[in-house]
């Protein structure tokens, strides 16, 4: 089918022409601002019947690092576990509100979470391999889940991955031996090849570097900046260094009174750090507290 | 930023130096544990120690054919002990088939679905059921399952599983109540609250980052428990099973009730009356009015402690070669 397009296209010559003007008009696409790939609004997130978030809403630009910062408590986490559904798995944990992931929200009626995680991957504070399976079972356990069992197709996959996620070329001879036994940088770079093996629309980070010492940490940021061009990342981090290095945007909450998580500010990463429009924003990220 | 000045290091002191500074007290108490750690490796060394000598000449007599062979005739001073190694085996099996698999759904059901209010509950159930002393299981077992097992499942297990090839052999014959298969369903039974606490605990200390690493990737509760849980638990599980074995195969009183003390030949059959290694010295360790069957009877006991060391440490291997998981390992 292929080739036989491609054969008709230079026996006419001057059709080659229109399909490089597809491939510029796509490039140009990718810069522009497009729809977001996430949408939260008016979210509510609950432990029992104490609120971890207060009527929250964001918008998430498709195809960019946004940083969550804020100080320990102020719902960051439970923001991002609600993109996945994660939240509700804790014992008396709910959420309100909607999430729309491509359009479609995610706490319809009628959907599914099991699959809403195949469709939106996370990567953990620790590094979380699973120690009985060996670093290429890692990698495709969730393909497997999904019911693939063709072992080339396993394997391209892993071997894809890897690479993307900066690890290949140092455990290319290691497959087999257990994600355990691997070093801490390397099992959450690991993690993150796992969770992106599945080709998800939007990766979930929640302070993937917390656990890991500060060359691992830059490999993982170096690491960060890549996969943007191919996923839309949403990131969670303490330390806010990180937030400016390696975020376009950057969402700031605080918990207010009730001790429920806020949106205070959210704006581009340069001018949430260097003309922070809220008094509590610029109180953070100046280190008066946090 | 300050630069804060090192502080000045502190003079390296020589181990000898502060190992002589060791306060009495501490060389009291060292000194002490020391023995007491000894106790445990001397009693187990005297007991082993005195069986063989008192078990010698009966195992000088018979050599080999003590354990290769099934007669066991007291009055022609005949000794072999195959059918009890053989029964003790058996019936051990039997446990293990039936109450793994019970005490770890029930561990699982414990620790991943029970709602708090029925977890201790149930739990504390558990804990009774390792408590009760075996006479009463025995005592159960004598007057309620080997009646029921007779009556009952015996019968219908012959007229089902029977006909089958193969397996039907191990359900031929005429139900007695008390055999190997009753002995076994009470060995199980008595098994379960070990192995069900064990696994409960082992699963319960699966780290939950395992749990949502798995979730996240868009498992459902129980593709997570096969995914993650269980194979995170699998050693520890299994060093409760062998726990649960280590029971079955040392049980005496119970199993002396149910399984009918007969020196039959090994049959496949397990609905055949017969012996363990335990319940064998149980029934007869009185009758015994010779040297040699007295003798004989202490060098079965020699060969249970054998076959329990054995099984112990076939298990360890076991649980080090699962802990290990998949390093260095093809797939």
């Amino acid at each position: 089918m292929r080739n036989a397009r491609y054969t008709k296209a230079n026996m006419m010559g001057e059709e080659i022409r229109p399909i490089m003007v597809t491939v510029r008009e796509s490039e140009e696409t990718l810069e522009a601002p497009s729809a977001p790939a996430v949408t939260v609004e008016h979210l509510n997130a609950y432990y029992g019947t104490f609120r971890a978030l207060n009527d929250v809403s964001l918008e998430i630009r498709a195809r960019s690092v946004t940083a969550v910062i804020g100080p320990s408590g102020c719902g960051k986490s439970t923001l991002v576990r609600c993109i996945n559904r994660m939240h509700e798995v804790a014992p008396g944990a709910s959420a309100s509100g909607r999430v729309l992931v491509s359009g479609e929200d995610i706490y319809a009626p009628d959907s599914d979470p099991v699959q809403v995680r195949r469709h939106i991957g996370m990567v953990f504070q620790k590094p979380n391999p699973f120690p009985m399976m060996s670093v290429w079972q890692n990698v495709v356990a969730g393909l497997r889940l999904e019911g693939i069992s063709d072992k080339k197709r396993l394997e391209e996959v892993a071997e894809r991955s890897l690479r993307k996620a900066a690890l290949w070329d140092e455990v290319k001879d290691k497959l087999h031996m257990s994600g355990a036994a691997l070093s801490g940088g390397q099992q959450q770079r690991l993690c993150i090849a796992r969770a992106i093996a599945m080709e998800p629309e939007v990766l979930l980070m929640d302070e993937p570097c917390s656990a890991l010492d500060p060359v691992a940490t830059i490999k993982i940021e170096d690491l960060i900046r890549e996969l943007r061009e191919s996923f839309t990342i949403i990131i969670v981090t303490h330390n806010m260094q990180q937030a400016a290095r390696v975020s376009d945007r950057t969402a700031f909450m605080l918990m207010d009174e009730e001790r429920a998580g806020q949106l205070i500010e959210y704006g581009s990463t340069a001018q949430i750090f260097t003309n922070p429009q809220d008094k509590r924003t610029e109180g953070y990220i100046t280190g008066r507290f946090g | 930023m300050h630069a804060i000045p090192d502080p000045p290091a502190p003079a390296p002191q020589p181990v000898a130096q502060r190992r002589s500074g060791e306060n009495v007290g501490d060389r009291v108490f060292r000194s002490s544990t020391i023995v007491l750690a000894a106790v445990n490796p001397l009693i187990l060394g005297m007991l082993a120690l005195l069986l063989f000598i008192d078990g010698w000449p009966a195992l000088q007599k018979e050599g080999l054919s003590f354990l290769a062979t099934t007669t066991w005739d007291p009055v022609f001073t005949e000794f072999g002990t195959a059918h009890f190694i053989f029964g003790t085996i058996v019936t051990s099996l039997i446990a293990l088939v039936l109450g793994a698999p019970i005490a770890v759904g029930a561990a699982l059901f414990l620790a991943e679905y029970a709602p708090d209010w029925l977890r201790e509950p149930v739990s504390y159930i558990i804990e009774m059921l390792a408590v009760i002393p075996s006479i009463i299981y025995g005592l159960w077992g004598f007057f309620v399952l080997a009646p029921f097992m007779r009556a009952t499942v015996e019968p219908f297990l012959r007229e089902y599983i029977g006909p089958l090839p193969v397996i039907g052999a191990l359900f031929s014959g005429p139900a007695v109540g008390k055999d190997m298969l009753t002995a076994g369903v009470i060995l199980a039974i008595m098994i379960l609250p070990t192995i069900t606490s064990i696994a409960r605990e082992i699963i319960k200390a699966v780290p939950d980052q395992q749990r949502e690493g798995m979730v996240a990737l868009g498992a459902t509760k129980w593709e997570m428990i096969t995914g993650a849980v269980l194979p995170y638990a699998r050693a520890g599980i299994v060093g409760g099973v062998m726990l649960g074995l280590g029971r079955a195969l040392g049980e005496t009183m119970a199993v002396t009730m149910v399984i009918g003390n007969s020196s039959a030949q090994i049959t496949p059959s397990l609905f055949n009356p017969g012996y363990t290694m335990a319940s064998a010295i149980a029934n007869q360790f009185r009758e015994a009015d010779s040297d040699i069957y007295f003798s004989a009877i202490v060098a079965v006991a020699v060969v249970l402690l054998f076959v329990t060391a054995i099984v112990n440490g076939l298990a360890r291997l076991l649980i080090w070669k699962m802990a290990r998981g998949p390093v260095g390992l093809r797939i």
